[in-house]
Formats: structure tokens, C-alpha cells, sequence
């Protein structure tokens, strides 16, 4: 059986069998935007936290910490409730859209993002602070100093929160509902297609997240490798 | 008449400054006042205060007591004892110092360029700064600093982990960019590169500054008894 599927979800792979690219072009789009948006949010934080003094500094940074572990399935539902007709933001009109999948990946991922890059601009910081410093730049000119400067760790990060993103299926399940061909990515399409009994199609779409998952892994292993070569 | 005013004006003063980390006192009480176009080496065994002295003065670490007048920042450069190099070329490094004080990149470009083409760097503009060896990473740092045309450069032990010939390279360095109107407070435990380089020699010990006179006259004629003693020694 396993054999079968398998020759099945090979087939719908090398066909580009319509519904298999497009759920997996929605999970792209999904997990590729809130990469997008919480890299937005997650750097300027962990660069602003890594710099700071502020006396809510060590809040903040247990926050963030406490923060990488959130449940999805509890974020899926705290967005649900938000985001649902009576929530303080019904009226945006987000529940079950693609929209509302990408505000929990969103939430999800930020902390993640934010936490680890706080680490990584803080040993800079360390590095660079001096410098920086006696060089008499602005506040905002550290920041983006910084952020440039650690630009090849953060981007590995980033990939890091992608893969996390597109990975997840709670929260999604939840705020998408699942609705073929409007809010169906590969993680929720795996979930139903098995519970159906359709192997071959939860087969190859669970392939393709894999070999995706994968390639940015490797991706960004080797991306680490050159650049740190290169640039010492 | 004019060459008079400007060796005898004051380009920073230090008055009963004192400095504590973590209930431990680093300077004490210490009291520095340094001429214009003056060369002055900071010598003192480990732990003397040197480091503490040139950071309080460039603004880096705030005094704990005491009054610290000093350039401002922007007219201030700091050679650290490990360069602080940033993970982009040898000229965007020279650059970056320019462009943070809002120059155009062109512009910064075309003077980062003639930076190290002083310091004998040029052929490495485009070499990544952390592929270049000791001696050219603190000459990057040198050529960086130079670009501010600072009033006040502060040297922290800059050549402590080169080999001689590094040494002697940067030493040139030093001495052909101080020699125009840079005022030069140099760290050092090499007591032949304090001759060389300064003038003045302040001696340090404790957090206090037990000597404070002429380069000839510290080491012909020490003073106090840690001065004699640090001199012994080194030159064991």
C-alpha cells in the first residue's frame, strides 16, 4: 500500500498535478509573507532589546523566551477569537482567508525570530559597541550597523522562522479552516487527505514539505559556510 | 606666537576623577590635563588604569566622580588593542567611518581610498578586512581613524600582539598622522615605543598617577619607587 501511494504521489509530483501546486503555492505565499512581516518586526526589536538599558528590557526578553514555545493550536485560537465576527478585529474580515493564516504564522514565528536574533545582535554588540561608539553614531545608526553587520546569522534565522512557518498546522487549521482551493496548504491538506484515506496525495504533498524543508536547511547550512569563508 | 598659544592650549582635562566598577576602584582621584599636539604614552603595569583613563576621557566609560572635559566624540578616534573590524571590504571599513558622519558614499569612497593608500593598504581595498594579518588589521583601524581627522587620537596598546615589524610599520604610522596637529595619548608597555612615540610620560599605578614628566626624564631618572620598579622589571 505504502508502495502504491508512494508511485501515486510521485506521479502527482512529476505531472504538477494542479491542486498539489497550488496548495503548495498558497503554503508559500502564507509562510513566505510572514517571514516577511515578522523579520520586520522581530529585527528591529532584537536589535532595539540587544542595545537598550531600558528598565523593560529584561522583560522583554523574558517574554520573547517564554514566547518561542507558544502552542500553535493556543495561537490558532487566540486568533480565532480575535479575528472571529465578535472579536476586536471581526472587522477586518480575515478569519478563514489566507490573511488570517498569515497573522497567526505571524504571531508564531516572531518571538522565535526576535528571541534568537537578540542573542546574535547582542554578542555583536558586545563586538561592536565600542566602536560604534567612538566612531559617534546615532542610536539608529547602530541599529542598522548592527543588523548589517550580523546580516548573514539573521538571515539563517529567517530561514530558520520560514521553515517553522510553513511546518505548522495547528494555527492554520484553525484560522483557515481548511477550505480546498482558498486556504489549504500542504500541512492541512496532509492532515485531511490522510484522515480521508487518500495517502497518495498526502504522500507527495508531505514530500514536497519535506524536500522544501530541507533545501532551505541545506540552503542555509551552506549559505553559512561560504559566507563565513568569505568573509572571515 | 601662534604656535605658542596653540602647545600651551588645554584639549582635555581630567580633575579629581574617579572610577568604580563593581566596588572596585579603578582610577582615584586622578587628575590629567593634556596640551594641544602634545604625544603622551600611559605606562603602568597591568591593571594600572591606562584602559579605564583613555575610555573615561573618550567618553566610552563615565567617571564614577570628578570633572572630564574632552573633545566631543566626533573629534575624538580610539585605536583599540584588537581592531574592531566590520565583516565588509578594507575600503568600505575606511569608508563606513565617513559615511556615518554623512559624507556621500563617492565621496567617502574617494577618501577611504587615499586613507589607505598612506597607510600602504591600498592593494587590499577590496580584500575582506578579517582576511588581513594583524599588522594591517590595526593599520585598517589606524587609516580609519586618521579619516575623522581627529583633535585627540587615543591609542589602547594598539601594537600588544604584533610581531616587531608590525610594530615598527604602525609606529611609523602613528608618528607621520600624529605629527600635524593630532594630540596623541598612546597605552603602551613597550617602553622603546613610549620613547619613540611621546614626549610626555604619564606613569600609572593603582588607579593614580604616581608620575607624570618629560620622556627623558622618566627614564633617565625615575622618581617614585613603583616607576623604578616597573622600569627594573621590564627590563628583565
Amino acid at each position: 500500500m505504502i508502495a502504491e501511494a508512494a508511485s501515486q504521489a510521485l506521479s502527482l509530483i512529476v505531472s504538477f498535478d494542479a491542486n498539489v501546486m497550488a496548495v503548495v503555492a498558497l503554503s508559500l505565499q502564507v509562510s513566505g509573507l510572514a517571514t516577511l512581516i515578522g523579520a520586520m518586526i522581530a529585527l528591529p526589536l532584537a536589535a532595539w532589546v540587544a542595545q537598550t538599558r531600558s528598565r523593560v528590557r529584561e522583560p522583554i526578553v523574558v517574554l520573547l523566551n517564554a514566547s518561542m514555545g507558544l502552542p500553535p493550536v493556543i495561537v490558532g485560537l487566540v486568533v480565532y477569537l480575535l479575528l472571529s465576527r465578535t472579536g476586536p478585529m471581526g472587522s477586518l474580515g480575515w478569519l478563514f482567508t489566507p490573511s488570517g493564516m498569515t497573522f497567526a504564522q505571524v504571531i508564531l514565528i516572531t518571538p522565535i525570530v526576535a528571541a534568537l536574533a537578540r542573542q546574535v545582535l547582542e554578542d555583536a554588540d558586545q563586538e561592536y559597541g565600542d566602536l560604534f561608539r567612538s566612531l559617534a553614531l546615532s542610536r539608529w545608526q547602530s541599529l542598522c550597523a548592527l543588523l548589517y553587520e550580523t546580516r548573514f546569522s539573521l538571515l539563517v534565522l529567517l530561514l530558520a522562522g520560514f521553515g517553522r512557518a510553513i511546518a505548522e498546522v495547528g494555527a492554520v487549521m484553525m484560522v483557515g479552516g481548511n477550505i480546498a482551493g482558498h486556504t489549504r496548504v500542504m500541512t492541512t491538506a496532509i492532515a485531511l487527505e490522510t484522515s480521508k484515506g487518500e495517502l497518495a496525495l498526502a504522500l507527495a504533498l508531505g514530500l514536497i514539505l519535506i524536500a522544501i524543508v530541507l533545501a532551505i536547511n541545506v540552503f542555509a547550512h551552506f549559505a553559512k559556510l561560504y559566507l563565513r569563508r568569505r568573509y572571515a | 606666537m601662534l604656535e605658542a598659544t596653540q602647545a600651551t592650549a588645554t584639549i582635555a582635562n581630567l580633575e579629581s576623577v574617579s572610577l568604580v566598577q563593581n566596588g572596585v576602584a579603578i582610577l582615584r582621584d586622578l587628575s590629567l590635563s593634556v596640551r594641544t599636539g602634545e604625544h603622551i604614552a600611559l605606562l603602568g603595569a597591568n591593571g594600572a588604569g591606562k584602559t579605564s583613563l583613555l575610555r573615561t576621557i573618550h567618553g566610552l566609560t563615565i567617571a564614577t566622580s570628578g570633572r572630564v572635559e574632552a573633545p566631543v566624540a566626533s573629534e575624538q578616534a580610539m585605536l583599540f588593542q584588537k581592531p574592531s573590524l566590520l565583516r565588509r571590504s578594507t575600503l568600505d571599513n575606511v569608508a563606513f567611518a565617513l559615511e556615518a558622519r554623512g559624507h556621500s558614499r563617492r565621496g567617502a569612497l574617494s577618501a577611504a581610498r587615499d586613507a589607505l593608500d598612506r597607510c600602504g593598504l591600498y592593494a587590499f581595498a577590496d580584500r575582506y578586512a578579517r582576511t588581513l594579518s594583524g599588522g594591517e588589521q590595526q593599520k585598517l583601524a589606524l587609516a580609519r581613524a586618521m579619516i575623522l581627522q581627529p583633535k585627540l587620537l587615543l591609542a589602547d596598546e594598539p601594537t600588544a600582539s604584533l610581531a616587531p615589524r608590525a610594530v615598527f610599520e604602525v609606529e611609523q604610522l602613528i608618528d607621520e598622522l600624529c605629527s600635524a596637529s593630532t594630540t596623541l595619548v598612546i597605552a603602551t608597555h613597550n617602553r622603546g615605543q613610549a620613547k619613540r612615540l611621546a614626549t610626555r610620560i604619564v606613569f600609572m599605578s593603582e588607579g593614580c598617577i604616581v608620575e607624570d614628566t618629560s620622556s627623558a626624564e622618566f627614564f633617565s631618572n625615575p622618581v617614585s619607587q613603583e616607576a623604578i620598579e616597573y622600569l627594573n622589571v621590564e627590563r628583565v
